[in-house]
Formats: C-alpha cells, sequence, structure tokens
C-alpha cells in the first residue's frame, strides 16, 4: 500500500480507545514509561481508558496503587527525577486536590528552585468536568485553576486526534505535563486517521473557520462550541470556532489573530467565570486587540455554585449551546 | 499490642426479643430499600454514582442503634443504611436519590450526598477520607464545649491508605477527643484487595500504633456489632479518648452501579452471602423462638409498606426552580 494510502485510511474509534492506543504505544516505545494510579490494574481504570494493559504490560508497569493521591502523585515526581517517565493517572480532578501540594508545591517548583538542576518528566492524566449528574464531589472543572501555576503545562485535549497524539508528546516534555480528560468525551466516536500519532501542543487550532465572531473553547465545551456555531450558520451568522487545546502555555498569538479576523469573541468555559480560564482569555484579548474589537468580549462559563445533582440544575449551571448562541446574537445584534 | 476483648460471634447471649426484632427490621429496611433503589436507577429514576450497602447492614444497625440523639455520625457515599437507621425518613432519603427538592438534601446532594441536621447527620463524604477531619472537628467542638457526646464516623478499609485517616487517627489521640471510628472492612476499595494496597493488614494494629484501642468485630453479625460498639461507646464517653472498631464485612454488590467486578471471583462473593447478616441473624431468633413466618412476613410487609411510600412521595416531589440554583452558595442571614 501506498503512503498516500495508508494516511487516507481511518478507523472509527471512541476518546476511551484513542488515550488507551496512545498509553499502550508509550509503554511500548518507551521501556521508562509506566502507568500508575488507583484501579488503573485489576479493574481497569475507573473509566475504563487501561483495560486490557496490565495483562499486557505486567503489574510492574500497570501500577495499581492504594488510596494515597499525594503518595503516589509524589512518587511520580520523584520516579521522573530519578530517570522513569511516570504516566500517574489521578481518577478525576476533584481527587487531586488531595495531591495538589505535590503537584504545586514540588512538581511545578522544583526546577525553579534547584536552580534548573532537577527538571520533571512526568505527565499526569485526570478526568475533569460535570455532565454525569455526579454532584459536587465528583464534576468540577479546575483546569483552569491549574493553569494559573507557573512551572507546569495544561493539557485538554477535545478530539480523537488530540486524545490520541498529546500524551507521546506530553512524555517527551522535560517538564510536567497535566492531561485533563473531560468525562463526557470518553464515549464519543468518530474517525480516525489509521496511522494517527503524536501532534504539537504548542498552539490552538481553528475547529471552523468564520468571520463574524470567534467563540473560543476548550476541552468539555468545543462540542458545545461547534454546535452552536451550526445554529447561528442557519441564522446567517458565521463563527468561527478556536479550540485552546493547551490552557498553559496559553497560544495567546492564535486567539488575537482570530479576533483580528472577527471582531468578536465569546469564550465558552466549564470552569467557574470568576478567575477562570476564560478571564485570562478576556484580558489577553483586552491586552492585545482591543482595538480589533466591535463588542465587548463575553463569557458563557459555569454558575457559580457547587455543581448539583438533579439533571435540570445540572443543566442550568452548565455552559451550553443555546446560552452561545443566545449571546452571539445579542452581540451581533441579529435575533430571528 | 492493643488489648482485644473478643467481640467474636459465637457465644451469642439470648437474644432479647422487641429489641432484636427492630435490629432485623431495619437490616431488611436497608436491603429492600437498596434493591428498590436498583430497581428505580434501571428505570431511570434515579442517576450519577449509586452505591449499595447491601451485605455490611449489620454494621450500621449495630452501631448507630446504640447512639444518642445528639451524638453525631459522618458517614461516606455508601450511606444509605446510615441514614435510614439514624431516623432520616426513608421518604426523604428516596426523594433525595431523585434528585426532588423534598429530598433531605434538597436533591441537590444525590445518593453520595445525604445530609440531615435534625439528625445530626453530617453527610455522605464522596472523598475517600474526607470525613475522618470532620469527625475529628466535631468532636473537638465538643470536647471543648464540654458536651459529653461522640462523633460516629465510617468509612471503608480504603481510607486507611490516605494520608488523613492517619492524621486524623493521631491527631484525636493527642488531644483525647470522643470519636468513635467504624472502618467497614469490606476487603475492596473499588478493584483494590486490601492486601495489595496494604503493607500491613491488620488494621487494628495500625490504629492501635497511635494509642488508642481498637477492636476487631464481625461485621456480618448484628449483635457482635452491638455488642462491640456498646462497649466502645461507653470508653469513648468516660473521656479516654478515640476508639476504633474495625468491622469485617464484604459488599454483595459492585462497587458501584455497575463494574464487571473482574477483581473477585463468584465463589469468593457465594461464599460470603452464606454469612449473610440478615439471614444468619433471622436463624439465630428463629431458634430462640423469636421469630417465625409470620413474624417476619409482618415485617417484610411493614417494610414494603414504609418503601411504596418513600416511592410515592418521591415520585409526588418536585424540582427545586432553576431559579434557585444559586441560593445557598452563601448563608442567607435575611431573607424576606
Ligand atoms: C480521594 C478519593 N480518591 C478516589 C476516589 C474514588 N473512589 C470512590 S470509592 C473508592 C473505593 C473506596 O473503598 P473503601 O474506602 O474501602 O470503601 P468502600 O467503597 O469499599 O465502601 C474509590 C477509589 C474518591 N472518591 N476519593
Amino acid at each position: 500500500m501506498s503512503a498516500e494510502g495508508a494516511a487516507a485510511q481511518t478507523v472509527r474509534i471512541t476518546y476511551r480507545e484513542a488515550m488507551r492506543q496512545a498509553i499502550r504505544e508509550a509503554l511500548i516505545r518507551d521501556p521508562r514509561v509506566f502507568l500508575m494510579g488507583e484501579d488503573v490494574g485489576r479493574y481497569g481504570g475507573c473509566f475504563a481508558v487501561s483495560r486490557g494493559l496490565l495483562e499486557e504490560f505486567g503489574p510492574e508497569r500497570i501500577r495499581d496503587t492504594p488510596l494515597s493521591e499525594s503518595a503516589f502523585v509524589g512518587a511520580g515526581i520523584g520516579a521522573a527525577m530519578g530517570g522513569m517517565r511516570p504516566i500517574v493517572e489521578i481518577m478525576t480532578v476533584n481527587f487531586s486536590l488531595l495531591a495538589l501540594d505535590q503537584i504545586l508545591n514540588n512538581a511545578a517548583t522544583i526546577l525553579h528552585m534547584s536552580g534548573g538542576q532537577f527538571n520533571i518528566p512526568l505527565v499526569i492524566r485526570m478526568t475533569t468536568g460535570a455532565g454525569r449528574q455526579l454532584a459536587a464531589q465528583h464534576s468540577h472543572s479546575l483546569e483552569g485553576w491549574y493553569a494559573h501555576i507557573p512551572g507546569i503545562k495544561i493539557l485538554t485535549p477535545a478530539t480523537l486526534e488530540d486524545a490520541r497524539g498529546m500524551l507521546w508528546t506530553a512524555l517527551e516534555d522535560p517538564d510536567p505535563v497535566l492531561i485533563f480528560e473531560h468525562g463526557g468525551l470518553y464515549n464519543t466516536e468518530g474517525e480516525l486517521a489509521a496511522d494517527a500519532g503524536a501532534v504539537e501542543i504548542d498552539h490552538a487550532a481553528v475547529r471552523r473557520a468564520g468571520s463574524d465572531v470567534s467563540l473560543i473553547a476548550y476541552g468539555g465545551t468545543l462540542g458545545k462550541a461547534l454546535r452552536a456555531a451550526e445554529e447561528l450558520a442557519a441564522g446567517g451568522i458565521d463563527a468561527e470556532v478556536l479550540d485552546l487545546r493547551t490552557l498553559r502555555p496559553l497560544d495567546t498569538e492564535s486567539i488575537l489573530a482570530s479576533v483580528t479576523r472577527t471582531h468578536r469573541a465569546v469564550i465558552i468555559d466549564e470552569g467557574w467565570r470568576s478567575g477562570s480560564i476564560a478571564a485570562e482569555v478576556s484580558a489577553r484579548i483586552m491586552e492585545g486587540a482591543f482595538y480589533e474589537l466591535d463588542a465587548p468580549v463575553a463569557r458563557v462559563c459555569s454558575a457559580e455554585v457547587p455543581m448539583p445533582y438533579p439533571r435540570h440544575l445540572e443543566e442550568a449551571a452548565l455552559p451550553q449551546a443555546a446560552t452561545v448562541v443566545q449571546t452571539v446574537r445579542a452581540m451581533v445584534g441579529k435575533r430571528d | 499490642m492493643t488489648p482485644t476483648p473478643q467481640a467474636a460471634s459465637s457465644n451469642h447471649p439470648q437474644p432479647a426479643g422487641e429489641h432484636s426484632l427492630t435490629a432485623l427490621r431495619q437490616m431488611i429496611l436497608i436491603r429492600r430499600f437498596e434493591e428498590k433503589c436498583a430497581e428505580l436507577y434501571n428505570a431511570g429514576k434515579i442517576h450519577g454514582f449509586v452505591h449499595l450497602y447491601i451485605g455490611e447492614e449489620a454494621i450500621a444497625v449495630g452501631v448507630i442503634a446504640q447512639l444518642q440523639p445528639e451524638d453525631a455520625i459522618v458517614a461516606t457515599y455508601r450511606e444509605h443504611g446510615h441514614a435510614l437507621v439514624r431516623g432520616v425518613p426513608a421518604t426523604a432519603v428516596m426523594a433525595e436519590m431523585y434528585g426532588k427538592q423534598e429530598g433531605c438534601s434538597r436533591g441537590r446532594g444525590g445518593s453520595m450526598h445525604l445530609f440531615d441536621a435534625a439528625t445530626r447527620f453530617y453527610g455522605g463524604n464522596a472523598i475517600v477520607g474526607g470525613g475522618l477531619p470532620l469527625a475529628v472537628g466535631l468532636a473537638l467542638a465538643d470536647k471543648m464545649a464540654g458536651r459529653a457526646r461522640v462523633t460516629a464516623c465510617f468509612f471503608g478499609e480504603g481510607a486507611v491508605a490516605e494520608g488523613e485517616f492517619h492524621e486524623c487517627l493521631n491527631l484525636s489521640a493527642l488531644w483525647k477527643l470522643p470519636v468513635l471510628f467504624c472502618c467497614e472492612n469490606n476487603l475492596y476499595a473499588m478493584g483494590t484487595a486490601l492486601r495489595r494496597s496494604e503493607s500491613e493488614t491488620d488494621l487494628c494494629l495500625k490504629a492501635s500504633s497511635y494509642e488508642m484501642p481498637a477492636w476487631p468485630v464481625d461485621g456480618m453479625d448484628v449483635e457482635a456489632c452491638q455488642d462491640a460498639a456498646r462497649r466502645a461507646l461507653t470508653a469513648v464517653r468516660g473521656g479516654g479518648g478515640p476508639l476504633f472498631l474495625e468491622f469485617r464485612t464484604y459488599r454483595f454488590r459492585a462497587h458501584s452501579m455497575f463494574d464487571p467486578q473482574l477483581y473477585r471471583e463468584k465463589q469468593e462473593v457465594e461464599e460470603w452471602k452464606k454469612r449473610d447478616p440478615i439471614l444468619t441473624f433471622g436463624a439465630r431468633l428463629r431458634e430462640a423462638g423469636l421469630l417465625d413466618d409470620n413474624v417476619l412476613k409482618s415485617i417484610e410487609d411493614d417494610v414494603a409498606a414504609e418503601i411504596d411510600r418513600s416511592v410515592e412521595f418521591a415520585e409526588a416531589g418536585t424540582w427545586e426552580p432553576v431559579e434557585e440554583l444559586t441560593r445557598f452558595v452563601y448563608s442567607e442571614r435575611t431573607r424576606p
């Protein structure tokens, strides 16, 4: 088969499976790579991402840990400093708070604090986000918080390509990289190039070109932004959808370039509005593209409440495509 | 080593009539209530995560009945049984499972977050180990205020691996706080067997290293649980500081509603089911002449009626208006 033919071939795959293939490939390619976390082995991963890997790679490299987030994240930091390439899985972002001390006070600081002597090539993966009626201790989106911290990188794969391709690049990075997988994405299914592999992690990506407004989203909100764009298109508004992909470092250039094309921006973020990554993006637009704007920047974020359990309140608390559509219509002054 | 009075299940004194039937009824109530919850989950009435206590009923029934109304309880996400035995009405618990505003947490918490101020039920907590510090603080407040109350803190053996467990046992022992630590050791934390997560699997040995009495209890035997709790509460109320009870038990169902249970053998589950606390206690009551088919039938009928009422109540319940989404993020000091 020609190289061209191979590239054109696609496979139908879920986000979960793309992630599993990425982990599997990393384990095969680099003997220093291992996966550790709660229930990643026998149980198959709490979201079934690592199912089957224990059987293939054994308990040395697929390590079930006790319930001790601070200990095993810290151990990941130590192992990374000791020459390994750990992938640490934390079940959900809410539990990562038990390891926040290790992430912030060690992983993010040691390189700088040691005068550049010790880098930490660690990858931490965790699930984030709401939408599954898991209430206030299992549903938050704290990646924006983590993006506040210098010394780490924050990736938010929203597409199959990124689920498949970001991990390897993260592992090659000399510094700690946190990957946030939105829980609502695991079952999304689509076509992925059969030879899909590593992707770059430095740039935002335009997922839909448009000229009237920039919808800036990431992770779990990308799908909502794309749906909103479709609906807006039906009403004659041409929205561009920018997927941030990486929350730290933010690709300011792509954000400003998009706003310079469209002159309007709506940021869609599942985090709480106050002090959010949406606030940061908005500030950068003010700083770098203020005179390009035809309207104030708008934000569609989660309501400032702990996530409630019942579906109708959870939906009311989350950013929705319909809210994005309304916001844009109000902004461009078109209604139907 | 720790003084460990034998809390074995062998030589039972004669069960006392009415008291024993109450305990039997409470266990049956929990069992049937949760079976109903599973049914309602499959019918799409209940959502999110639901962790059944089936198999472990003897512990909540044995311990909580020994508490005084002014004592406090802190529990985990596997807390339906604790709430019911404590006297949170089945109607309010079921409405909470539905997410209706008549629920004990206004519908906002769901299965994992049952709260009830009236019975000093300080919550289901869905962060493993998250409740222990709260219990220590409640007990600290009691001690500082000179109140002779006890806080009973329930948690699974998985929590023993968390740092908070060790920090809390130490602090409460150091300050001689009135906490009764009730560790429900069902051998598995999700898919992780105790022996695969602890270097030392003798939990009483760990607890006693913090200078507190620690006793193993047959958690499948409601009388053993009652007896241990009674003696433990006397000791804690006496001002001697905290006490640790390890209840050896087993969950008959999946960790949450669904899990393929790859981590344990069917045979093992069947073996434990032979020690079903309801069946074994029922048999003992029959031997003592306190239970016959008629009495059992009247208990079952009575429980069934109570559960029917709870389902009717939940069905008739109402959704909290979306306008109230942001209520109680902060306290309402003055409300018109
Ligand atoms: C800090 C934290 N880490 C991980 C989880 C995910 N989780 C929920 S329950 C559970 C197992 C806990 O087992 P155990 O403490 O033995 O209680 P059991 O479920 O057996 O009653 C895990 C890992 C969590 N809720 N909180």
